[in-house]
């Protein structure tokens, strides 16, 4: 009846930078979807955790401290160890180009570097979300 | 990829949910938020199951510390009485431009992240004033029949209208916070009528006794009757005396939820009031006025959709049309499609 798109947004490991992560959540916002912040310094398990109980769609990780080759495929475990597998994952932050080949393979559907339109991230996960 | 595999039939959802899958719990909770028929039948289904729970709402301005405080009393309910579990229902405003929601109690619940024993829920308003979402009475009765013991319902933080919570709560906390509204604030607000027990929090704050002062000052007035019997005139009282005073005075307590401090006293004032409500008459009229809402509400729910069915959406448009274009009067154009 009132089915919305509802997004986790989360902050993996030690950064102190959630400017990004307020940047997307506030667009996909504007997009009609529900976004859950869970704010600063969460472990895979807690992103996990709180992706089950909100029930999201898609799991947003922003990254900035340069552990994403560790942190993001501990969350993508974590969420097939909760039943999750299906819940898209994308990630953004400072992630450099030659990590992204690694990080798909490693279960991260997108990875969005600085300096993205928010509005190519609101598109793509609509496209992902299209329902016939 | 996404959405790829259809939506689990409701019976099997519910029986997984009730044996104890989160996941399944989870997507029930999805299912019913997002309402028809099949969420009725779901509701319908787990009824017998509901009306366990202790349902404690927390309400008040926003920026008093209502998350801190929801999340410190699960800690300490989790902490000091480890048998019983915890749902909490958190809901955000819905942006009316948009119909999207940031919702962000969870930030300050974080204390509570891996504890199995505590289920948290944020709900997006989606388009229902009133401090709660459409949704939340149907969602608390999912985590109740699923049988967390002790439900936090936090409003969004309106502050001035949150009438929901009352209909929904057992107990309602209103929380204040020194500084932010002062006598002119706690007369204005129909917030103090619901409460049945109120929480001044960031108490190590300046102001906090004149903020507790003013509260009891507007308990009283309330009260009107018992204060003129305390000043003598017992002969103007037109009711029995102990009908007044057994009646249950909200107490008005202190907090520095941040530093889980006094968060003992918030939960024993709980529990007193829920003694209250199982002895006295109160607790049944309560019952019967949330029974005869829930029933009103959902007798208008069906007989709209209903209605809606039977004009069909052409016939609806087209009236529309008319009325907006002033070819018809509302008034008129109801009375034709009803007739």
């Amino acid at each position: 009846m009132d089915k919305k798109i509802r997004i986790l947004i989360a902050k993996p490991g030690l950064d102190g930078h959630d400017r990004g992560a307020k940047v997307i959540a506030r667009a996909l916002r504007d997009a009609g979807m529900e976004v859950i912040y869970t704010g600063l310094r969460q472990t895979p398990e807690m992103i996990a955790e709180a992706a089950l109980q909100e029930d999201v769609d898609a799991v947003g990780l922003s990254i900035l401290s340069g552990a994403h080759l560790t942190l993001l495929p501990r969350v993508v475990s974590c969420l097939q160890e909760r039943g999750l597998e299906e819940v898209l994952i994308f990630a953004g932050g400072i992630i450099p180009d030659e990590d992204v080949t690694s990080l798909k393979d490693a279960g991260v559907t997108a990875v969005f570097g600085p300096g993205t339109n928010t509005d190519h991230v609101v598109e793509f996960i609509r496209g992902q979300f299209q329902t016939a | 990829m996404a959405n790829s595999k259809p939506p689990e039939a409701i019976p099997a959802l519910v029986d997984r949910a009730l044996q104890g899958d989160r996941r399944a719990l989870s997507r029930l909770i999805s299912r019913v938020e997002n309402g028809g028929a099949e969420a009725w039948s779901a509701l319908a289904s787990i009824y017998p199951r509901t009306g366990r729970a202790q349902i404690v709402g927390v309400t008040g301005a926003p920026g008093t510390g209502k998350s801190t405080l929801v999340s410190e009393i699960a800690k300490y309910t989790r902490q000091h009485q480890p048998a019983i579990t915890v749902g909490i229902v958190a809901v955000d405003p819905t942006s009316p431009f948009s119909g999207g929601a940031v919702l962000g109690d969870r930030i300050r619940m974080r204390d509570l992240a891996g504890d199995a024993g505590v289920f948290i829920r944020s709900m997006a308003t989606r388009g229902s004033l009133g401090g709660l979402a459409r949704a939340t009475t149907d969602v608390v009765k999912v985590l109740d029949a699923a049988g967390f013991q002790l439900i936090l319902i936090e409003t969004v933080g309106a502050g001035q209208s949150e009438i929901d919570i009352a209909r929904t709560a057992d107990t309602v906390i209103v929380v204040e916070a020194p500084g932010l509204g002062d006598e002119v604030q706690a007369i204005k607000a129909g917030i103090l009528e619901i409460a049945d027990i109120l929480v001044v929090n960031k108490a190590d704050r300046d102001g906090v006794q004149s903020t507790v002062n003013a509260l009891h000052t507007m308990i009283d007035l309330g009260k009107a009757p018992t204060s003129v019997l305390h000043h003598g005139q017992l002969t103007t009282l037109a009711t029995p005396p102990q009908v007044a005073t057994d009646r249950w005075r909200p107490p008005v307590l202190k907090t520095i939820a941040a530093e889980s401090t006094g968060i003992a006293e918030v939960l024993e004032a709980v529990t007193q009031h829920r003694a209250y409500l199982s002895a006295h008459p109160e607790g049944q009229q309560r019952a019967r006025v949330r029974a005869a809402i829930e029933l009103e509400t959902i007798l208008r729910e069906s007989l709209v959709q209903q209605l809606l069915d039977h004009i069909g959406p052409e016939a609806l448009t087209r009236t529309i049309d008319q009325v907006a274009a002033r070819a018809i009067d509302p008034y008129s154009a109801a009375k034709q499609l009803l007739a």
